[in-house]
């Protein structure tokens, strides 16, 4: 198991349309913001769990955990450049993705 | 009276501008459509999981990107009439975010559809005989060819027959979709090579033979990504007849033992490279001996089918040069710039090839949104038969336009923000999206792009410094052919930092070479500054007439390792 | 496992025998590779037996046991692993004239792929039966009219279609 090093969320791609998920407490949520952080290896563990339960249900795919800080308004947001790619949205189109407050489940 | 014949005479003045689809290609897109509707309801279900789904939905162009699914759309040797690209503005519009991406391999890519629209979308192309079907996945992929085919003025013979024949043959080949990896085929049948077939994992130029028959130079195992290898030639003169039994075979070969233990050592390109071409071509070659060839004999009649749709448009009898063009080029020198950089000589007298850049400046290379392809759809009816092509340079190409009728297509391009004149010029950057949009990226490269674009964007000094490829990729995989760049940059991850590695003097034609690496990594903000160092130190040394290659072919590459090397001692931004 | 012939599950009258099991006096049975030099040396010309191959086999190995051979059975270790459609292929073109079957993982959208190179049986496991129903293996078979190639088995040719409205 690798090092448990930083907070970590679990993000997804939602089968049907692609968008960009994160688990938070009751589902998947579209912002990263409402995501559950796992402060513990076993609480990741946990995560990816729940993660391969809803591969098999056929709800998300590509599914990994990411490295978070949280900010002080206790909101999680990604370490690394990638994922704070995904969070957002392109960064040469700010007129589209996330960032523009687009998508929905 | 054959049943090309027939077409002909019943649209006696409508060009047929690319392939049209018979019954039998009709049916088997319809069929292909309603098979991955079916399959998009499997995967819904659970009846496929992801891991299987995946080959099948790529093979119909589909991937899982950074934000959304992305569906790449083929244009078959990049040739599209005026009724196709409205589709896709219309398809951008219906189903995507209003634009679309063209790409290095002459598809179009939107980067937004839904999974469960993709059907939809895949039956709005067929509608008009397009399609995505093996676009990505490790089969054949799609063909491409010269842009300036059937209209150079140095070509032996259209490739794009040739192509579309190609194309039908690697259609759901049941032997070749599970290749051990993506196979990428490029034909050429001009002098100077605009296809680049020498980086392609199988690479056709079609020559003649001292007895004046057509035959093709097969070249195997180039190809660009993790290892770049210039391809090597597998059959000097492979007649016409014998092509579909000789690429059969090589792909024989490939298939049964292509490495399949690495994906980065499964192209073809690595089993020439492992085995050496003599092993290869002597394994080819008894393949090809112990094949039944007549089951592949060629059939003049229906090359000859998909040959009459690529007949000439009915051009009308020209001076060789126009009165009304050199009247405008004096009087507006902004369409003269733009004459002089983005328009091309035409084989016939009187008509000009254009260029339509989709590299403005500080702009997304190779985006055009919905509204533009209309433009460019109109303007090909009124200036150019309706006939459009995509080169793999990302641009888009009117391919028989009348030299009298260059100023009003300008100024009606110039409207719609598509006249930017720097075909070829430092600003005309090929970038793959990079980590803006693709899953695989370890570095954004738009960005790159934009920044050298604007860093560049006093035009006259572009034309000063002429003709030069900087080419972007945002991972190794080189989608965006940095390693054939005059200049090329590669996105990397460094340290939890994008990194940018430089290479110089890759060349993608007939004099094809392989860029060399300049120095350590740069960050984003320094690439501009780099590549100015670099083209001033150019244009310092540069002898009459030489491109930046040439230059850098003369002087050596450790003089311009030199160059930066003094720029950072110097305590430059470098 | 399930085994799937023309579209439909049916029962497999073959059986894989296991190494260290001795040829049996009778019935259908399948030999691993390194059996089969000495399958053909003691069965009698009556004996009824096939073979089954890793998909990187060499078809020079098989040439000699072919006439003898009623089924060869070409193990496909990942679906996507496409060595098993050329190697099906060439054994077509040395004239094997028995059954031949592809075993392993394979989805039912390869089925006209498989039944192109020249296989009549796929043989997969139960859990992928379970989810990829006989439906769906005969829709995939039904899947296309015709096929751009030639010289492939299943389907009609577009170009030998072609060919006769031409010179019709």
């Amino acid at each position: 198991m690798p090092v448990f090093k930083h907070p970590q969320i679990l993000i997804a791609s939602n089968l049907t349309d692609g968008e960009v998920v994160f688990l938070g407490s009751s589902g998947w949520e579209r912002d990263h913001r409402r995501a559950r952080v796992a402060r513990k290896a076993e609480e990741a563990t946990a995560l990816e769990a729940l993660g391969k339960r809803d591969i098999s249900a056929n709800h998300v795919v590509d599914v990994y955990l990411a490295d978070v800080e949280i900010g002080s308004d206790g909101a999680p947001t990604p370490l690394h450049y990638r994922e704070k790619m995904r969070v957002k949205g392109p960064s040469v189109r700010l007129d589209l993705g996330k960032q523009a407050g687009e998508g929905a489940l | 009276m054959t049943a090309v014949d027939l077409r002909v005479a019943q649209r006696p003045n409508a060009p047929m501008t690319t392939y049209r689809y018979d019954e039998y290609d009709a049916a088997f897109v319809s069929e292909r459509v309603a098979e991955f509707r079916e399959q998009v309801n499997r995967r819904l279900s659970g009846a496929l999981t992801e891991e299987e789904f995946r080959p099948f939905r790529l093979m119909n162009g589909l991937y899982l990107q950074l934000h959304a699914y992305m569906l790449r759309v083929a244009i078959p040797y990049g040739t599209l009439t005026a009724r196709q690209m409205r589709r896709l503005a219309d398809i951008a519009d219906k189903w995507d975010k209003g634009y679309g991406h063209f790409t290095t391999r002459q598809n179009l890519q939107y980067n937004w559809p839904k999974l469960v629209d993709t059907p939809d979308i895949l039956e709005s192309l067929a509608d008009v005989e397009m399609h995505a079907i093996q676009t990505s996945g490790n089969c054949i992929r799609n063909v491409t060819a010269d842009h300036f085919a059937g209209v150079a003025p140095d070509e032996i013979e259209d490739p794009r027959p040739t192509a579309e024949f190609l194309r039908q043959w690697s259609s759901l080949h049941s032997e070749f979709s599970f290749l051990p990896r993506k196979f990428k085929i490029a034909v050429t049948g001009a002098e100077h090579d605009r296809a680049a077939i020498l980086v392609h994992d199988i690479g056709l130029r079609i020559v003649k033979n001292d007895e004046g028959e057509i035959g093709y130079q097969v070249v195997v195992g180039g190809g660009l990504g993790r290892s770049p290898f210039i391809g090597k030639v597998v059959g000097d003169f492979v007649p016409r007849e014998d092509l579909l039994a000789f690429l059969e075979a090589i792909l024989r070969v490939y298939n049964r033992f292509g490495r399949r233990d690495n994906k980065y050592k499964a192209r073809v390109k690595i089993l020439v490279h492992e085995k050496g071409i003599d092993e290869i071509r002597a394994a080819v070659e008894a393949e090809f001996a112990a094949m039944d060839r007549s089951v592949f004999a060629h059939d003049p009649e229906e090359f000859e089918r998909i040959a009459a749709f690529f007949a000439p448009p009915p051009y009308e009898s020209l001076p060789a040069t126009s009165a009304l063009l050199r009247a405008a080029k004096l009087e507006t020198p902004a369409f003269a710039n733009f004459v002089d950089v983005n328009v091309g000589a035409h084989k016939i007298p009187g008509y000009a090839i254009v260029t339509v850049s989709l590299k403005p400046i500080g702009g997304v290379p190779g985006d055009a949104t919905s509204d533009q392809m209309r433009v460019l759809a109109d303007a090909s009816e009124r200036f150019g038969f309706g006939e459009l092509r995509v080169s793999h340079e990302q641009n888009i190409i009117l391919p028989h336009v009348r030299q009298d009728d260059l100023f009003a297509l300008w100024s009606m391009l110039d409207a719609a923000s598509l006249a930017t004149a720097n075909a070829g010029l430092v600003s005309d950057i090929i970038s793959c999206p990079g980590l803006d949009y693709c899953s695989l990226a370890t570095a954004r490269s738009i960005p790159i792009a934009q920044a050298i674009s604007k860093r560049f964007s006093d035009m006259s000094r572009q034309r000063r410094i002429g003709k030069l490829g900087v080419k972007i990729s945002g991972c190794i995989n080189a989608c965006g052919h940095h390693h054939v760049g005059a200049i090329g940059i590669l996105g990397l991850e460094k340290k939890g930092q994008e990194s940018y590695q430089i290479t110089l003097g890759g060349d993608p034609t007939f004099s094809a070479s392989i860029g060399e690496i300049l120095g350590p990594g740069v960050t984003a903000e320094q690439v501009p500054d780099v590549v100015e160092h670099l083209v001033d130190y150019y244009l310092a040394e540069r002898e009459e007439g030489e491109a930046f290659i040439d230059t850098w072919r003369r002087i050596g590459h450790a003089r311009f390792k030199d160059v930066l090397r003094r720029e950072g001692e110097d305590g430059a931004d470098i | 496992m399930a085994l799937i012939s023309d579209g439909r599950f049916i029962e497999d009258a073959w059986r894989r025998l296991a190494d260290e099991e001795a040829l049996p006096k009778s019935g259908k049975f399948i030999v691993s590779l390194p059996r089969l030099e000495h399958a053909v040396e003691v069965l009698g010309p009556t004996a009824t037996f096939g073979v089954i191959v890793p998909n990187t086999t060499e078809p020079s190995a098989l040439i000699a046991a072919l006439p003898r051979l009623d089924l060869i059975s070409i193990a496909f270790p990942a679906f996507a692993d496409g060595r098993g459609f050329s190697l099906a292929r060439l054994l077509r073109r040395a004239q094997f004239k028995g059954e031949l079957r592809a075993s392993g993982r394979l989805v039912a959208d390869q089925y006209p792929h498989a039944i192109g190179c020249g296989f009549d049986t796929i043989e997969i496991p139960d859990d992928l039966a379970d989810r990829q129903d006989e439906e769906q293996w005969r829709a995939a078979l039904n899947a296309y009219s015709m096929s751009y190639q030639r010289g492939y088995a299943g389907r009609g040719s577009i170009l030998e279609a072609r060919r006769k409205a031409v010179r019709s």
